[in-house]
């Protein structure tokens, strides 16, 4: 296991450079004067020129990208909008985005693997029928209009909890009160998906030889699907979780834009239309970064399950 | 002679439409494409229908009249598909169905409930909404099923390519493709029109440019078991050239995963769209777009809940119906499930 963890995070370092070489390409196609863009419109001729001193923009290419990382790291990366170093801006928004993405997959974990696994146990059964119909809908329905549609019953109708915004830490009523509706919505997707592997995924185990064996030997029900089909059963899962992650991101943009969730993606977005390149920049480094340490976290776990994936 | 009729009835109403709903000059890529989509579903409808006939005179069933025998059997894709089907024509007949244009502003009915002049009340600005959603229906259907074609081509470019020649060549793009995956795409989105702004180009071109890894890695693993046939070699030995090889004897064996994934990931491309243009970063107004409507109509919660529920049921219905008809075509042509 430790040489299979070292392998997979030697392989860390290439990937991650090459998505900030990537990110920074992407964002060298702005047109116009990229000094200007550092600084926003209102900058000053000296500024200008001292910008393009600093960043080496008259420097060539790979000259620039080493002075931007830099400059990202030491902190001399400012956005235009907040006037602060791009990595504090970044995490100070980034507890309400975890606590949301974290509510969302424990959620959508305690939901969806048991139902998955009565679903499958109870084959073609009401439970089974009602289970999947909402799953259906769970990977049809758009985020912001579940969203929507619950800020309209239990806000606007009901006023049993805050339209939007956040509450301060979700340890607190307050908070707690604010992260319903949002952690459901974002978990929403994630627990059909979810519940639709988990059933597909026990069907196929629970038919399998060692299962007859093992009721043959007079294993208890119980005992035989949760600890003998489970396991099996639990690979596919891990797998579409870590999948899942892509889609929790771009749900956890949407969530926050409609529940007003003042976390990164929101951030992110916002700095589009600021025209904060910088912020955009941080942002969608520092994010992807997250997410590929999280699907590395994923994949890692995925080794602890499943022996096979450690002596490739 | 039913097709025929259907056929001149569209062509009619493609050639009123281009005069009443003024917008269409300016998005032509999703314009064209919905409305041959439009009819190429209704011919394909027809042309299922006539092949239920033929199916009980002839005795050869290929695998590919098993396939159309599996689909028709499937009756939930086929209700879905059936309701795609009217969806698209409805808009594309949308002149002769309702009066009113999507963008006329009609500033003596603002934001009403359902009446007889707009049948499903109006926004904010006294827009019919019926008539927006009708036209928003066609973006979102055109923009995605464009996007879904493009990425189908380039993902099947790049997997037959690193598939059939193997080697550097296949190690160069996967590992470019696994960078290009690692960067959730909504991100990649946000740093793309960060840097090139907004537009219904641009918007096909990112969402096309989404779901490469997955057509690629199920081309290529399809491609590596085809490429071992002898009837591949052969072909080699008598001296066809690579790429005629690839496009005449490899493709079309790895035609099934394609069509599989294709119709699967409409559903998720709709979506993206739709979730872009909420966020603003899709479809600008003053064109309407279910997730631009969506989000317009959330400010008015208090006031016109018809505005936030008709463009956001109308995308589940339709994410829902491509889903449906995917499923279908998935258990269709999926032989492991067959069996």
């Amino acid at each position: 296991m430790l040489n299979y963890t070292l392998r997979r995070l030697m392989l860390l370092v290439p990937l991650l450079f090459f998505i900030s070489v990537m990110i920074f390409g992407i964002l060298k196609l702005t047109p116009g004067d990229p000094a200007m863009v550092l600084l926003g419109n209102r900058a000053t001729k000296e500024a200008l020129e001292l910008t393009r001193e600093k960043f080496a923009l008259n420097k060539p290419v790979h000259v620039q990208y080493i002075k931007m990382m830099t400059h990202l790291f030491t902190g001399e990366l400012k956005s235009i909008y907040y006037r602060e170093n791009v990595i504090m801006v970044v995490l100070k928004k980034m507890k309400p985005t975890l606590e949301l993405g974290g509510a969302a997959m424990v959620l959508a974990i305690l939901v969806s693997i048991p139902a998955g696994i009565i679903s499958a146990v109870k084959r073609n059964s009401f439970f089974d029928y009602a289970s999947m119909t909402t799953a259906l809908f769970g990977i049809s329905i758009p985020v912001f209009f579940t969203g929507i549609l619950l800020i309209y019953f239990f806000a606007v109708k009901l006023r049993l909890l805050p339209a939007s915004g956040y509450g301060g830490s979700m340890f607190t009523v307050d908070g707690m009160r604010h992260l319903i509706m949002p952690a459901f919505v974002l978990s929403f997707t994630l627990m059909a998906s979810t519940t639709r592997i988990t059933r597909a995924s026990m069907l196929d185990v629970i038919k399998e030889d060692y299962i007859r064996t093992a009721r043959a030997k007079g294993v208890r029900e119980f005992t035989l699907i949760m600890v003998h089909a489970f396991k099996n059963a639990l690979m596919p899962v891990t797998t579409n979780l870590g999948n899942q992650i892509a889609r929790l991101f771009a749900g956890a943009v949407l969530t926050e834009t409609v529940f007003a969730w003042p976390g990164v993606g929101r951030l992110a977005v916002n700095a589009i239309f600021r025209r904060d390149e910088p912020l955009v920049f941080g942002c969608v480094l520092i994010l992807s970064f997250i997410y590929v340490v999280v699907n590395l976290l994923v994949d890692l776990f995925y080794g602890v399950i499943n022996p096979q994936i450690r002596y490739e | 002679m039913v097709r025929l009729k259907s056929f001149y009835l569209f062509m009619i109403s493609l050639i009123l439409q281009v005069g009443l709903f003024p917008m269409a000059s300016r998005e032509w890529i999703s314009y064209g494409i919905f409305t041959l989509m439009t009819l190429g579903m209704g011919l394909f409808a027809l042309a299922m229908a006539r092949n239920k006939k033929r199916q009980n005179t002839s005795a050869m069933k290929g695998s590919r009249e098993l396939m159309w025998l599996r689909l028709k059997k499937n009756k939930t894709a086929m209700v879905a598909m059936g309701v795609l089907i009217v969806l698209s024509y409805l808009t594309v007949l949308a002149p002769f169905i309702t009066p009113q244009s999507p963008l006329d502003t009609d500033w003596a009915a603002l934001s009403q409930g359902i009446s007889t002049t707009h049948w499903l009340g109006t926004d904010d600005m006294g827009r019919d909404l019926f008539a927006r959603t009708l036209f928003g229906i066609r973006v979102a259907m055109g923009i995605g099923v464009t996007a879904v074609v493009l990425n189908t081509l380039i993902g099947t470019f790049l997997g037959l390519v690193a598939g059939y020649y193997g080697g550097k060549t296949d190690t160069l793009i996967m590992r470019l493709l696994e960078v290009w995956n690692a960067i959730p795409f909504i991100l990649l989105a946000i740093a793309i029109m960060a840097a090139l702004g907004t537009g219904i180009g641009k918007l096909i071109l990112i969402v096309s440019l989404s779901n490469l890894m997955a057509f690629a890695r199920i081309i290529r693993g399809s491609v590596l078991t085809v490429k071992e046939h002898d009837y591949i070699a052969a072909a080699r030995v008598i001296g066809i050239t690579d790429t005629s090889i690839m496009l005449r004897h490899v493709l079309p064996n790895c035609i099934s995963p394609i069509l599989v994934l294709a119709s699967l990931s409409i559903g998720e491309t709709i979506l993206v769209i739709a979730g872009l243009s909420f966020l603003g970063l899709g479809i600008q107004p003053p064109m309407p777009s279910l997730g631009g409507m969506l989000a317009n109509g959330q400010q008015f919660l208090h006031e016109n809940f018809l505005m936030s529920l008709v463009p956001g049921v109308t995308i589940l219905l339709i994410v829902l119906s491509f889903n449906l008809f995917g499923d279908g075509v998935r258990d269709a042509l999926d032989s492991r499930l067959n069996d």
